[in-house]
């Protein structure tokens, strides 16, 4: 009876899931093949190009396109809210408007205030405009860029990241009421969260102060993994090799170890003991660097370089039954590239849970270092 | 240009680290099974530390 209720459940959510993207989606454009919004790719530099617009943030949530024999575009995805804090204060629509047009020729009219797209970034053309002019190096010159508040496709992934977060981890906590051992997918995190404390924080951190920093770690550990298995799936994701992602996360964990720095940290940092009093000063500054630029820096270049070659090496293997083709065969280059991404599809999650161990595992030991206190002989 | 061969020297440096850390664990953990997780957790640390180094000089001779 429960599993049949289960599988109903299971149907509802898939039909409404397939009713809603079918009805968002299905917009068509006329446009020529390599432009790209995920348009036809052959050569090796549509590829490239196809590949370094997938890193980017994009304005819409598109699972794939493909072109009818009339030489349409049709994008199978649906639209996201676009929200601009423009010379004339907030504006928002959506972003169908732009027709998946990403080269400044569809323009939309909001307040009297019109905007483009070019490159994934929205600009805001200057008073009088009606077209945006390029100048050599493609850039344009009577348009600006205005500060984006949009739901993009990765604020998207976060959001999902969250609630999967929200609604696994308190279904957890809400069981240890009743009962000693958790059951359910409780099962399975767990030994997580036991792993994080055991083999994470207690030893990096103390005995005596882990606690206070759990909820940082256990956030930032699931946060990480959850947004790189993510980006593993179809659903194109590249959430983690996002910059901006990672500089907040590796703030977070700057901001941490410096607001919870013991008095001996901050003496070893500043003056430290034990060294002629020439040296100090310089060995001050070095260490100052150390913990505010270095070690961050550090933090942050480590996940995001990992996640876009991760991505990048995935897309370029896949990408081979189209590069290869002509040389091999269709059959040949389908298996190699089946053959050579799926190895690394194997390797990349087991990068995905080790890029998110890492980062837990350094900001830990980083913070390990700011709290702890040295017995004076 | 002459960043693909900074590239190449990056990778060269970082795979002979990378081949040091691993085969001194290795080395570690056949002398001294029992110690095989910590070895292996230092092991990691460091790796992703060096990891780290390297993705920073490659990223900088990109930009």
């Amino acid at each position: 009876m429960k599993i049949a209720q289960k599988i109903i459940k299971f149907f509802t959510i898939a039909v409404i899931a397939v009713i809603t993207s079918t009805t968002f989606a299905s917009e068509t454009g006329k446009k020529s093949h390599s432009e790209s919004d995920g348009g036809q790719v052959n050569t090796q530099e549509e590829v490239t190009d196809y590949i370094k617009h997938h890193l980017k943030d994009s304005h819409d949530f598109t699972f794939f396109s493909y072109s009818t024999d009339q030489g349409e575009r049709k994008h199978f995805g649906f639209p996201l809210p676009v929200i601009l804090w423009s010379s004339e204060g907030l504006v928002a629509f959506m972003s169908s408007e732009f027709h998946h047009n990403d080269d400044g020729h569809v323009i939309v009219e909001k307040n009297g205030l019109k905007f483009t797209k070019i490159h994934s970034k929205i600009y805001e053309l200057d008073k009088g405009a009606t077209a945006v002019s390029f100048d050599e190096t493609h850039h344009a010159t009577n348009a600006h860029k205005t500060l984006d508040f949009s739901i993009t496709k990765s604020v998207v992934g976060i959001l999902l990241a969250s609630l999967l977060m929200f609604l696994g981890f308190s279904a957890l906590a809400k069981q240890y009421k009743s009962r000693k051992v958790p059951k359910g997918f409780g099962r399975v995190l767990e030994p997580l969260v036991i792993y994080v404390r055991d083999e994470i924080a207690r030893p990096n951190i103390g005995e005596k102060k882990y606690k206070k920093f759990m909820g940082f770690l256990l956030t930032v550990f699931f946060f990480i993994w959850i947004l790189n298995l993510l980006g593993l799936t179809p659903l194109g994701f590249n959430v983690t090799g996002q910059i901006a992602v990672t500089v907040c996360l590796a703030l977070f964990t700057m901001v941490i170890y410096i607001t919870n720095g013991s008095k001996d940290f901050w003496a070893h940092t500043l003056w430290m003991p034990g060294v002629p009093v020439i040296l100090r000063p310089i060995l001050a500054v070095i260490e100052l660097a150390g913990f505010i630029l270095i070690k961050p820096f550090s933090l942050l270049v480590r996940l995001f370089a990992n996640i876009t070659a991760g991505h990048f090496v995935v897309m370029s293997l896949i990408a081979l039954m189209v590069t290869m083709k002509e040389a091999f065969g269709p059959v040949a280059s389908t298996g190699m590239s089946l053959v050579l991404a799926l190895f690394i599809m194997v390797i990349e999650i087991l990068v995905a849970f080790l890029q998110a161990f890492i980062f837990t595992m350094l900001s830990s030991l980083f913070i390990g270092m700011a709290v702890e206190e040295h017995e004076h002989h | 240009m002459y960043n693909l061969i900074g590239a190449g020297l990056i990778v060269i440096g970082g795979g002979i680290g990378l081949g040091q850390i691993g085969g001194k664990a290795m080395e570690g953990i056949a002398r001294q099974p029992e110690a095989a997780g910590k070895i292996q957790t230092a092991m990691i640390i460091i790796g992703a530390l060096l990891e780290g180094l390297a993705f920073g000089a490659l990223i900088l001779g990109k930009a």
